[in-house]
């Protein structure tokens, strides 16, 4: 373990570097270079796990370790997110009391978009995700909003992430100020670290993946959320992206912010974004 | 309100209890030992496992390096006290936390942690 950890610990020196460069490199206010970021993140996480396939990343820590993967393929045989899945895909069709579906507020009657998700809305000025557009579709039709950390939201999500399963993540920063100041916010409060543990998201998944936390083992932060929404068996039910950055802040003792507000929505745009090209693949089991 | 003649004998009892705490200090280090265990293994204070396989504990992560032979690792138990203080002095980028500076830990139980530590 010491050597893997010297090592560990090295590469995310570098990275971190590698971000300092780009960003002295050009100084000013378009010095943030989204697809240099890209490049480096991917670079890292593909040099420093050589054997795992890059479209593999997505599947978290069952990407990281074989014996799990073993346990993980007997499993989807009878995939415990089914259940949510049918109770999405009848959500999903059910009019709502004016007659008008969700399929009304989505491109393409909302089947196969998930890779798009979150993108910079230049009317609004801000990002949205694709839990926040949900909501947002049911204000718009008089219905009240879901509960973003609940069953509903989890199984919608699933839902619509299943029929996009296998294309690319493909999330666009368009040249607009707002657009990158939001992403630069977002990769700051990933790298940043609080609470009074002192951890930052990076600590864990990008100093540690497949390290061992206790009994858990921690998912490499390229692909994270492809596999959203998850099934963990720690939860007994499905977990919805806001459901996973809450847990994670609260879980290391540091304040947790309201579901889908503007730093997690800018986060999940950052996250996502450095994931481009991996494949969507949720909804994803855990243990 | 504390009557004086409480007050007294109040003092007179805190007294007794000081002269019996004179002998027990000898066997301090070994209850150290003890109690430094309970605290690096109690999750809600050293959670010392999450990263770190221990002697005597179960499900260890493998963040950290395996605490063992510590005593000729570092022989100056003032350097684990600051390793257990604030690692990020001596590396910025350790994913351990700084229990003595974010007061995840006092002081006195950073040194009975210590104690358990010598016995590894
Ligand atoms: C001290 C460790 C720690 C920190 C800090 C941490 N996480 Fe996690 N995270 C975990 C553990 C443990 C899991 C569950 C195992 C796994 O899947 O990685 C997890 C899981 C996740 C998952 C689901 C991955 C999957 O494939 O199942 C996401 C997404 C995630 N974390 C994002 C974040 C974000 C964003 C932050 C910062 C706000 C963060 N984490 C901070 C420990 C941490
Ligand atoms: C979240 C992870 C984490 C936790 C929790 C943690 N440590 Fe550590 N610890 C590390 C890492 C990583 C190192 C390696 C050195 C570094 O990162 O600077 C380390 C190093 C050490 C060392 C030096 C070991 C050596 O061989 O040089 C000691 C001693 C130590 N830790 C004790 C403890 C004790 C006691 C606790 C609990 C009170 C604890 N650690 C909790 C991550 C952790």
């Amino acid at each position: 373990m010491r050597a893997r950890f010297a090592i560990s610990l090295a590469s995310a020196v570098l990275l971190l570097g590698a971000f300092a460069v780009i960003v002295r490199a050009a100084p000013g206010a378009d010095a943030v270079d989204p697809a240099a970021d890209a490049k480096a993140f991917r670079d890292y996480f593909v040099k420093r796990f050589p054997n795992v396939k890059l479209e593999d990343f997505v599947n978290g820590p069952y990407s990281m370790n074989e014996d799990m993967r073993r346990q993980w393929q007997e499993k989807e045989e009878f995939p415990p997110y089914e259940f949510a899945l049918e109770a999405g895909k009848e959500m999903f069709s059910k009019p709502f009391k004016n007659g008008k579906t969700y399929a009304d507020c989505f491109e393409n009657g909302g089947i196969g978009i998930r890779q798009n998700y979150p993108y910079f809305d230049a009317k609004e000025g801000e990002v949205i995700t694709l839990e926040l557009a949900l909501n947002r579709c049911r204000e718009a039709n008089g219905e009240a909003p879901l509960s973003y950390v609940k069953d509903d939201m989890a199984s919608l999500t699933a839902y619509m992430a299943f029929t996009s399963r296998g294309k690319p993540f493909d999330i666009k920063i368009p040249n607009d100020p707002r657009a990158l100041a939001a992403y630069e916010n977002g990769k700051r409060y990933f790298y940043t670290r609080r609470g009074q543990l002192n951890f930052s998201c990076a600590s864990c998944h990008v100093q540690s993946p497949g390290e061992r936390l206790r009994a858990e083992t921690l998912a490499p932060a390229l692909g994270i959320l492809n596999a959203m929404p998850i099934y963990r068996s720690e939860w007994a039910g499905m977990g919805t992206i806001s459901r996973r950055f809450v847990t994670c802040n609260s879980q290391t003792r540091a304040v947790p912010e309201e579901p889908q507000s503007e730093d997690y929505r800018d986060l999940e745009y950052f996250l996502s974004y450095v994931s481009n090209g991996l494949p969507v693949a949720g909804p994803g089991a855990r243990p | 309100m504390i009557a004086p003649s409480c007050q007294k004998s109040a003092i007179a009892a805190s007294l007794v209890l000081l002269l019996l705490a004179g002998p027990t200090t000898i066997a301090r280090a070994q209850s150290g030992a003890a109690e430094g265990q309970r605290l690096a293994f109690d999750r809600g204070k050293g959670n010392c496992l999450t990263c770190h396989e221990i002697k005597g504990g179960d499900l260890a992560g493998t963040i950290g390096p395996a605490l063992k032979d510590i005593k000729s690792k570092y022989p100056d138990r003032n350097e684990l006290v600051a390793i257990l203080n604030d690692e990020t002095k001596r590396n910025p980028q350790t994913m351990m936390p700084p229990f003595g500076r974010n007061r995840i830990l006092t002081e006195q139980e950073i040194n009975a942690i210590v104690d358990f530590l010598e016995t590894l």
